[in-house]
């Protein structure tokens, strides 16, 4: 009884792939990410060829810290894309974060530098919070919620700056300093978004909450009947991500030292372009945060690449706009190609 | 086995649910004994599922205890029901397709390492373990999307037996499982009893009840009928307790005359979705499209009417060849559709009665474009009371109706197109017992009167005693053709689960 009889017919794996061909899902999404790396390190070794200035010691800086801010947003924004919501208010929420770092420093000037960066995290957290409140409690869809909460929150930014900005000359050298020291040749800031993306990146593989956060998206009802406390974990995606949009506007004020209240405008549809374009599902259930940062750095690296490819900056958003419908092609192709595979012949399965 | 010794770990005392005007359950009580398998058996909406769904803690009871080990108990949730050692096997299973199937068999309850993080390993290692208990050969990391609902079934089942819960429900396990694979199922419930768990299992088979369950209960229509020891029980007695009237009554099924060949549907294949459906039907027959959930029916008779695309085959009309993928050259050609769920696909729920009734007909009852109200009451009013609709004003929306009306009005707006075919998909699903024969007196008379009806229903007894011809879907094809002699609940059931009964080998 405890083995498989092995001369009995096998009706019911017909479905199942032969055992050597392996996990045919989990190769296909390392396959995915590995895609979007792949094309960063072409895009990057086709233009550092075509001038080599592109890899000078201030243009891998340069690299690094453009996509600091719009990874440790895509991380946030995957965290709720993978619950199947959307979270559009997070341009808004790193603006309030960027502002108020700045303030404080204007208000209190000796105030400790890790004081003012955990204020930043927390005005996102609370921001996130609310979000997640409103997307639970009212069962209102998130895209609506969120897209109330982006012209509030930012509504919010420009009564309390009432049309003045922060300088750097507002805030401590140490602060500001914090774009500029490197760890082991990395920028401190970008070397915060790895950690960041490691971090949730485990979290999400390794963890019961992380992978129930996949559950949720992927089979909303079912995640009810398994006593999935679908609620408390979608607040909680919506509250991360919202502190990380926090620490991205404190990372934003660090590196620029000038912060104004229309920090962040337009950043959510980056992020969402940046998710998607590495491999996480709008359709919830599907994605990694590795993919999503990966696709920050790919469209990062691209508004600096075409500049030295003398293409003109209104073609960006065109460049864009085409990787995003091309990533969209090949997740539904690879979807196809799996689900075929998966199905093995026969009439059924769809 | 005294009860007020030992209290039993799973009890149902006097439990009503009532859905808006629906009573699904009205005062059923119920005992799962510890080391018993319980068979709880009645006709489809006799309020089984509804049963499951309240034990399960995803419906409140409205009136009525649950009593956990004598002890009564509310559940706000199904995790409640979980943590007070009930697990349940649901009839259409419920997974993650984005999980793999180790996942999905411990989602919530994963193995844990000494970090917190999930034990890959061991989970995977358990999943082999159990799969080997039941028998099953499935890779263990692969994802859950485009497993065959057997296969969901048997993944469903892995994840009850790896709870090791003290109550295991199971709504109709076996129903798309073959032979094989029913019985180590059986033979793990089996061990289960014996290690002292309490079993409650519903099916339609009556071997199965009765060679495996120690008790049977009868329900119908939402109440308790009876319960006894299987080994005072046959399944006369059985059949009589649950049906509970002479079945002719419900079934008024009319002698008709059949005219010419009306339908041809020849070779009709959907990839991936249905293949090869081929059958005809004749003026004033009624032919049933019998099967399993999920079997194709459904999707065979939409890509008739032109609702999906179909890929190979062909369907005429009077002889005269349909174009496929559209409905509305299937509305001219005399093909009408009431489709499976009338509140999304039939009605518009906000919308009046009159409008909806009169959806269907749009160009006639306009002039100059523009519709004219007093021809939609009229028309309304004319089909009202043909069908003998039960209303409070013609304007009133659809949602205020009983579903039963509801019903009545999806057929009066595609009977007042003049349909030579008509589709009818589950006519009767969630309709009150005095509705559905009335539904089922209206489709006999209009088979009488030479309409050609393509019925598709999950009601054994319905299909049994409507219809002319049962044709039987397995997985996508056609596997059996019975004559009204010869279709019966055996016959239908072993063709729907794709098997074959070893005197038609």
């Amino acid at each position: 009884m405890t083995n498989a009889p092995s001369t009995a017919p096998e009706p019911s794996t017909a479905g199942a792939p032969p055992r050597p061909s392996g996990r045919p899902a989990r190769r296909q999404r390392q396959f995915r990410e590995l895609g979007v790396l792949l094309a960063v390190v072409v895009l990057i070794t086709a233009t550092w060829l075509h001038n080599p200035g592109f890899l000078s010691s201030q243009g891998v800086r340069d690299l690094f810290l453009g996509a600091t801010v719009l990874a440790v947003l895509a991380v946030g924004q995957a965290l709720v894309l993978i619950t199947k919501n959307v979270d559009l208010s997070v341009g808004s929420v790193m603006g309030l974060s960027a502002f108020g770092t700045g303030l404080l420093f204007v208000t209190f000037p000796g105030l400790p530098v890790p004081v003012a960066v955990l204020a930043g995290v927390v005005i996102g957290l609370v921001c996130g919070l609310l979000n997640g409140l409103l997307v639970t409690t009212v069962q209102v869809p998130a895209l609506v919620v969120t897209l109330g909460t982006l012209y509030a929150y930012r509504g919010l930014n420009h009564w309390w700056a009432d049309g003045g900005q922060v300088n750097a000359h507002d805030m401590p050298s140490a602060f500001l300093l914090l774009g500029r020291i490197s760890v082991l040749g990395v920028p401190l800031p970008a070397a915060v978004a790895i950690a960041v993306v490691a971090a949730v990146g485990f979290y999400l593989a390794r963890y019961r909450s992380g992978r129930e956060l996949y559950a949720i998206g992927s089979n909303a009802d079912a995640a009810r009947l398994s006593g999935i406390p679908a609620a408390r974990r979608v607040m909680v995606a919506f509250a991360v991500n919202g502190a990380l949009a926090g620490l991205a506007g404190v990372l934003f004020a660090a590196r620029y030292g000038t912060v104004d209240s229309t920090v962040g405008t337009g950043m959510e549809l980056q992020v969402v372009a940046a998710a998607v374009v590495g491999g996480v599902a709008i359709a919830g259930g599907v994605g990694t945060v590795y993919g999503a940062a990966l696709g920050a750095v790919l469209l990062t690296t691209i508004t600096a690449a075409l500049p030295i490819w003398r293409i003109d900056q209104f073609w960006h958003q065109a460049v864009v706009g085409a990787l995003i419908l091309a990533a969209i092609a090949l997740d539904r192709l690879l979807a196809l190609r799996t689900a075929r595979k998966l199905r093995g012949g026969g009439a059924r399965g769809a | 086995m005294d009860p007020t010794e030992v209290p039993p770990p799973l009890a149902l005392v006097d439990v009503t649910k009532s859905f808006g005007s629906v009573r699904a359950l009205r005062g059923l009580s119920l005992e799962l004994r510890a080391g018993e398998i319980h068979a709880l058996v009645g006709e489809n909406g006799a309020g089984k599922s509804t049963l499951v769904k309240t034990i399960a803690g995803v419906h409140r009871p409205d009136g009525g205890q649950l009593l956990v080990d004598g002890r009564p108990t509310g559940f706000a949730a199904p995790v409640d029901a979980q943590n007070a050692g009930i697990a349940v096997i649901y009839q259409e299973p419920t997974l993650f397709p984005d999980l793999s199937v180790a996942e999905n068999i411990f989602v919530g309850r994963q193995p844990r390492t000494r970090w917190a993080t999930i034990d890959r390993r061991r989970m995977r290692h358990e999943t082999e373990g159990v799969f080997s208990r039941l028998g099953v050969r499935m890779d263990p990391d692969r994802p859950a999307r485009g497993l065959s609902i057997a296969d969901q079934q048997l993944v469903e089942i892995a994840k009850a037996l790896t709870r090791q819960a003290r109550v295991l429900v199971m709504d109709e396990p076996t129903a798309a499982l073959s032979g094989v694979e029913a019985e180590r199922l059986f033979t793990v419930a089996r061990t289960l009893r014996d290690s002292g768990a309490a079993l409650l299992f519903i099916s339609h088979r009556f071997d199965e009840v009765f060679s495996l369950c120690d008790r049977i209960t009868v329900v119908r229509d939402g109440a308790f009928v009876s319960c006894d020891p299987t080994s005072e029980l046959d399944v006369d007695t059985v059949v009589r307790r649950m049906v509970g009237r002479e079945v002719t009554s419900l079934y008024p099924k009319e002698e008709a005359e059949h005219g010419e060949t009306v339908l041809e549907v020849e070779g009709l294949t959907r990839d991936g979705v249905f293949a090869d459906v081929s059958f005809s039907v004749r003026a004033g027959e009624i032919v049933a499209l019998a099967g399993l959930v999920g079997a194709g029916r459904s999707e065979v008779i939409r890509a008739v009417f032109g609702v999906d695309r179909y890929d190979a085959g062909s369907v005429r009309v009077q002889g005269r060849e349909l174009a496929g993928g559209r409905p509305k050259a299937a509305m001219a050609a005399g093909i009408a559709l009431v489709p499976e769920d009338r509140r999304q696909q039939g009605l518009v729920m906000e919308s009046s009665i009159e409008r909806n009734a009169t959806a269907t007909r749009r160009r006639p009852l306009s002039r100059l474009g523009l519709l004219r109200p007093s021809a939609e009451r009229a028309s309304a009013e004319e089909w009202g009371e043909r069908l003998n609709l039960k209303f409070g004003r013609l304007d009133d929306s659809v949602s205020t109706l009983s579903g039963g009306n509801q019903q009545k009005v999806v057929l009066a707006k595609w009977l007042s197109t003049e349909p030579r075919v008509l589709f009818v998909d589950e006519p009767t699903r969630g309709i009150d017992v005095g509705t559905k024969a009335e539904v089922h007196r209206l489709l006999s008379g209009l088979a009488g009167r030479g309409l050609a009806i393509v019925m598709v229903s999950s009601e054994l007894p319905e299909v049994l005693g409507m219809a002319d011809r049962v044709l039987v879907m397995h997985e996508g094809r056609v596997t059996a053709e019975l004559d009204r002699a010869e279709a019966d609940e055996e016959s239908v059931m072993y063709a729907a689960t794709g098997q074959r009964p070893s005197e038609a080998v």
